[in-house]
């Protein structure tokens, strides 16, 4: 290998090179593709009355597969499951549009802070980031629950009884275990996902334009409104992924602080799994939640991204 | 230079201070009410019994919530040091390799992970651990079995946090290395390692974080005598609110700012440092 000067590092190089990108590839094939794929299979198959009936026998020397939609049938036609995916996507709406309407003033006036503070701010932000999310959403049970401080607050204003007009929640002075609680929860642990892309955005942002839309007799109203806002178009989008992506799948928020009326798409699959003891139809819920949910939602994602990357 | 932002008035500055305000009370009020509460006496959140460390002193006798602590420590430890490994080599796949098979669909799976609702992640792990282990006895769950969800996801995280910085990079600062005859593992370590470390700190400390938080994955993947701190928290959280997850909450937020601020301390002078070793390499030159 180092007889001939020219080949000197090509060979090691290219062993290097194989390495480097072979590994990180093997690994995600190994754990991340195969366990997917197997989890597809899983999809089509049944439980038997102990064990999960496989796909593929052996049935006289040939291999007999027997591959059973009854799951997706049942998926398609149990209301239960329609009703999850709808309540996962409007929950995780909700959470994403208060997340913005909070968020983007925040991040605004963070950006337009004096340049010394910034910083601090930023800091200010990304602490609750690093700090347990579990115990971010159990904060929220002592504030909402019977008795808790946040709930004495909104029961002495009255503000139940709006919560109960629109519909949030179930009872007067009953806050825990209710629509209100689980958006405000996931508000509250996703709200700075949406304010550090804003924020990246909008301090980048020219003020020179802001100049300009002024000297052309836009009022400062004016001039958020048709150049800070649709400049900062991209944040919002990267923020409102950033939120609304975690908060289709996620269990944590909606086991503490949901209840029974707010099913939501994770809590089906692990109850399919641990409580049913069915994985094939924790399966089946988990690969539609894939293919309609997640899938679209990547790609999306990823045309949004490009497009930003063509802009600049 | 006069900038007209909506900061313009006094009554619009008012208002950006009262927002700004506001969420951060939002932000941190929560945390500090759990912490406050873990010196109640009263068991109940809605009473105050007078100041207490009664829940302190059972939290050292708690033996679920160390074995617990241990085992999360050892997890994250471990699996957020795999994670920046293999993130590293992923990122630098995708950004130094800009052609070879399957690029494509590498890159899709490295991203993935992050889309991905964790819930699926661990079942589908979890179905693939079991049908192995029918097949040749192992992997019993437990430790070895959260580990390897912990990195599984890690890696994906790590892998765009190195990847951001390895982007940022100039390239010239490399191709001088190799024309200067290092060896693609010399310049490496001599010019491209020094110049992410940073990056790879944020990263380790990022997949830590999530390793020692992790409920999820985590529920999936665990077996009998495995149960991680969070699992312990979750636990408990579910069937109601118990002063002594408050206490341990408060433990591990002291720990978690005093971490986080020693490390962007640290970090902020490093970066001071190298500043100012490249302005004075500068000085020299000329």
């Amino acid at each position: 290998m180092e007889s001939s000067k020219s080949s000197r590092w090509k060979p090691s190089w290219w062993r290097g090179r194989t390495a480097v990108i072979g590994i990180p590839y093997a690994w995600l094939l190994l754990f991340f593709l195969a366990p997917f794929l197997i989890v597809a299979k899983y999809s089509v198959s049944e439980m038997g009355a102990i064990m999960v009936e496989d796909v593929a026998h052996v049935v006289d020397g040939a291999v007999k597969l027997s591959i059973k939609f009854s799951n997706y049938v049942f998926i398609a036609t149990d209301r239960l499951y329609f009703h999850s995916y709808m309540a996962s996507i409007k929950y995780a709406f909700f959470t994403t549009v208060f997340c913005l309407v909070i968020g983007y003033p925040f991040a605004y006036f963070m950006a337009r802070a004096k340049a010394s503070l910034q910083p601090t701010l930023l800091m200010l932000v990304m602490l609750p980031f690093w700090t347990s999310f579990l115990l971010r959403v159990y904060a929220w049970k002592g504030l909402l629950d019977e008795g808790g401080w946040v709930a004495n607050l909104i029961v002495w204003l009255h503000f139940d009884r709006v919560l109960l007009a629109i519909g949030v929640i179930e009872a007067q002075g009953q806050l825990m275990h209710t629509s209100f609680s689980l958006v405000i929860g996931m508000t509250y642990t996703y709200l700075p996902f949406m304010i550090l892309p804003l924020y990246a955005n909008l301090s980048k942002m020219d003020l020179r334009l802001l100049e300009a839309a002024s000297d052309l007799g836009a009022t400062p109203w004016v001039a958020f409104w048709r150049v800070t806002v649709p400049l900062s178009f991209a944040g919002i989008i990267a923020g409102s992924m950033l939120v609304f992506i975690p908060c289709v799948g996620e269990y944590v928020t909606p086991e503490l602080l949901g209840g029974p009326t707010t099913l939501m798409i994770g809590r089906v699959i692990w109850d399919e799994n641990f409580s049913n003891n069915d994985p094939p139809m924790a399966s089946t819920v988990a690969v539609v939640l894939v293919l309609l949910i997640v899938v679209p939602l990547a790609i999306f994602n990823k045309y949004q991204a490009e497009a930003q990357e063509k802009r600049k | 230079m006069k900038t007209r932002t909506l900061f313009g008035t006094n009554f619009a500055k008012g208002f950006g201070r009262a927002w700004l305000a506001g969420g951060f009370l939002f932000l941190y009020l929560p945390m500090v009410t759990l912490m406050i509460f873990s010196f109640n006496h009263s068991r109940l959140a809605s009473h105050w019994g007078g100041f207490s460390l009664e829940w302190y002193r059972k939290l050292a006798d708690d033996t679920e919530i160390i074995n617990g602590l241990w085992l999360s420590l050892k997890i994250a430890v471990t699996s957020a040091t795999g994670s920046v490994v293999l993130g590293t080599m992923a990122a630098f796949t995708l950004v130094k390799y800009k052609r070879f098979r399957g690029r494509t669909f590498f890159s899709g799976m490295v991203n993935a992970p992050l889309v991905m609702p964790e819930v699926i992640q661990g079942l589908s792990l979890l179905l693939m651990l079991v049908a192995i282990q029918r097949v040749i006895g192992f992997p019993e769950r437990g430790m070895f079995t959260i580990w390897l969800g912990h990195l599984m996801i890690g890696m994906s995280y790590a892998a765009v946090v190195v990847q951001s910085r390895l982007t940022e990079l100039n390239p010239q600062l490399e191709e001088a290395a190799m024309d200067l005859g290092a060896r693609p593992w010399q310049v490496f370590t001599l010019v491209t390692f020094p110049m992410i470390t940073q990056s790879l700190i944020s990263a380790w400390l990022l997949t830590f974080s999530l390793s020692l938080d992790d409920v999820v994955a985590s529920a999936f993947l665990s077996g009998p005598g495995a149960t991680t701190m969070p699992l312990v928290i979750f636990s408990r959280a579910r069937l109601g609110l118990d002063p002594s997850v408050n206490a341990v909450a408060t433990v591990m937020i002291v720990v978690v700012a005093i971490c986080v601020a020693v490390a962007s301390i640290w970090v902020a002078r490093a970066e001071r440092r190298r500043a100012a070793e490249i302005s004075a390499a500068a000085r020299d030159d000329s």
